[in-house]
């Protein structure tokens, strides 16, 4: 038995000696890539093929799928609600990204400049950013209750202004829901902003300095332009957010997910509902493909916008 | 890297030049105050009676933690706490193990089709979870995958995001220590695991902290593929117990409450590391 094992294990050691130090390196590179390919191909590049053919099919789960060509995509673009629906994704995304990336520039550059307990009030912007946005969600709803519940009209109560109807009114209730979603987002953009502010050479300040630039140029010349990279990645990343806003939506209107009439519906909770709801898996698949398409038009722009400055 | 330490120069530099210094400091510190109010205002509500809840003070007049013994006492919280750990340690261990595998191969060995690869696995960064969600539940369905911890955990086993940063980090360890591990004569897989990993702590701390607090507060993936009680993670149980509770605002508050209070404890304690690795991965992915 043992001279029969060492024969066994020596075949192999053989071969491996006989290589020379690149091809081992070679086969090492691929041993650790074989199980990442493996993952990569089935769990990711397989269903990004599978969503688009699925787009095509009238598949509901119940019944195998069918190639309808694209009878879904017709449907989608002839249904009413699909509009409406997109045109809340972009209301989030047009409102969502230039307000909270101009709260966070503007308190960025301030805080930077702060010594005193910089490290506290750091962290009260930042708290938010920890937090669960499905439990955060019930506490604004919570705060956008009439009174005598809500702590908002409570406040506002108080200083004789009327009620508001936030998430039950159809023109109020975007704009509250979106206010979460650009509360427990800003302590991110904040640190990337000072991590960006930071990076900036001393040398450009006090070159702009000796030539006598006043505050305000220096930061309109020197500032934000230098600072364009970390702008232009907060820009991407948060518009990618808010297109694919869903916890805050789903959480603050759970009655009716979406509403009221569906004023608040974003893309995702669309496809949510399409496929998870009334199962028509299909449908909600070519629903998917547009959500995707929005978001390779806004990375493709982020390359596009990288690249001139070069 | 360097520059995002501040030379004490610049700062000092800077605060001659503006004067209003405790105006600014003093509105920074209301916004911040602002900023926290919907987590004191749950807290505060937390330790209230549902009597009291219409009493908005911030500071409850008889506070009580009879809402948290009555949440926790019937096991659910916990076992969605259970599960929420679980999840999101392990899905973290993966992909500090997985994806600086893979980045430092793509960093540090040559052979044919690297380029590739690497291109290959940058452009899922493009494809929206959302997109795959219907073909994974399908998968899952299928395979027996539903309603269990590895059918909510497969898909983030491993991520671009994570493998694209540790490229960058692993591109900036030096080849001389790595072939100086080789001529001492340790085979690839220790000198990655032994040599090169304890050089990019501060990248696999950045990877981390994002991937753990992705997985902890996730909801989309967990909502879809769960339906049994037993198995939901902490965002999908808060929010099916808070739709439960209805208008009893002190319980959803003490739920939600509980599902923060881990994250801002491990936030209190990791603080440098944490604001460290958001600037770090903010900055290189």
């Amino acid at each position: 038995m043992t001279t029969v094992s060492a024969i066994s294990q020596a075949g192999p050691v053989r071969f491996w000696d006989r290589l020379n130090i690149g091809t081992k390196r070679v086969i090492w590179a691929w041993g650790f890539l074989a199980l990442p390919i493996i993952f990569y191909s089935v769990i990711r590049f397989y269903p990004t093929f599978q969503a688009f053919w699925l787009s095509l099919t009238n598949w509901d789960l119940l019944r195998p799928a069918q190639f309808i060509g694209f009878a879904n995509y017709q449907k989608m673009f002839a249904d009413p609600l699909f509009w409406k629906v997109f045109q809340n994704t972009f209301l989030y995304l047009i409102i969502g990204t230039p307000l909270s990336l101009a709260i966070s520039f503007v308190i960025a550059f301030y805080l930077d400049r702060v010594r005193f307990m910089h490290g506290f009030i750091r962290a009260l912007y930042f708290l938010p950013f920890l937090t669960t946005a499905a439990a955060m969600g019930w506490v604004w709803r919570w705060f956008y209750q009439p009174v005598p519940i809500g702590v908002i009209n409570g406040f506002l109560s108080t200083f004789g202004i009327p009620q508001q109807p936030f998430l039950r009114s159809v023109d109020q209730a975007l704009i509250s829901i979106l206010i979460p979603a650009i509360w427990a987002g800003l302590g991110f953009q904040i640190i990337i902003f000072m991590a960006g502010l930071r990076a900036i050479p001393n040398t450009f300040y006090e070159a702009a300095r000796i030539d006598g630039l006043g505050e305000w140029a220096i930061l309109r010349k020197i500032t934000v332009p230098l600072l364009k990279p970390t702008t232009v990645f907060l820009v991407v990343f948060s518009s990618i957010g808010f297109l694919r806003i869903f916890d805050q939506v789903y959480n603050m209107t759970t009655n009716d997910p979406g509403g009221p009439l569906n004023s608040t519906k974003p893309l995702v909770l669309m496809i949510y509902q399409t496929a998870f709801s009334s199962y028509q898996m299909g449908y909600a698949a070519a629903q998917t493909v547009v959500l995707f398409t929005i978001l390779l038009v806004v990375s493709l722009l982020q390359l596009y916008v990288l690249r001139e400055k070069q | 890297m360097s520059a995002t330490t501040v030379s004490p120069e610049l700062s000092a530099n800077r605060r001659d030049i503006r004067p209003g210094r405790i105006i600014v400091w003093t509105l920074l510190f209301i916004g911040g105050l602002i900023m926290i109010t919907p987590l004191l205002f749950m807290f505060s509500t937390s330790l209230k009676t549902s009597g009291q809840v219409y009493d908005l003070r911030l500071i409850p007049l008889a506070p009580t933690i009879d809402n948290y013994i009555k949440v926790l006492g019937d096991g659910r919280f916990m076992q969605w706490f259970f599960n929420s750990t679980l999840i999101a340690v392990t899905v973290t261990l993966s992909n500090v193990f997985f994806d600086s595998m893979v980045g430092y191969t793509l960093a540090k060995f040559q052979f044919r089709g690297r380029y590739f690869i690497f291109l290959a696995i940058l452009s899922t960064l493009m494809i929206p979870t959302e997109m795959l969600v219907i073909p994974w539940y399908l998968m899952a369905s299928q395979l027996g995958w539903l309603n269990s911890y590895w059918g909510i955990m497969f898909p983030g086993m491993m991520t671009a995001f994570g493998t694209f940063l540790m490229k960058q980090f692993f591109e900036g360890v030096p080849d001389d220590f790595l072939e100086a591990a080789r001529i001492d004569g340790l085979n690839e897989f220790t000198i990655w695991w032994k040599v090169a990993m304890p050089m990019v702590v501060p990248a696999i701390s950045a990877l981390a902290i994002f991937t753990f607090l992705g997985n902890w507060t996730a909801f989309f993936w967990p909502l879809i593929v769960t339906t049994s009680k037993e198995l939901y993670t902490l965002p999908v149980g808060i929010s099916s117990f808070s739709a439960e509770a209805s208008i009893q605002w002190e319980l959803i508050m003490t739920g939600a409450a509980i599902g923060t209070i881990p994250t801002l404890l491990v936030f209190l304690l990791l603080q440098r590391y944490i604001v460290r690795g958001v600037m770090l991965a903010g900055l290189k992915g």
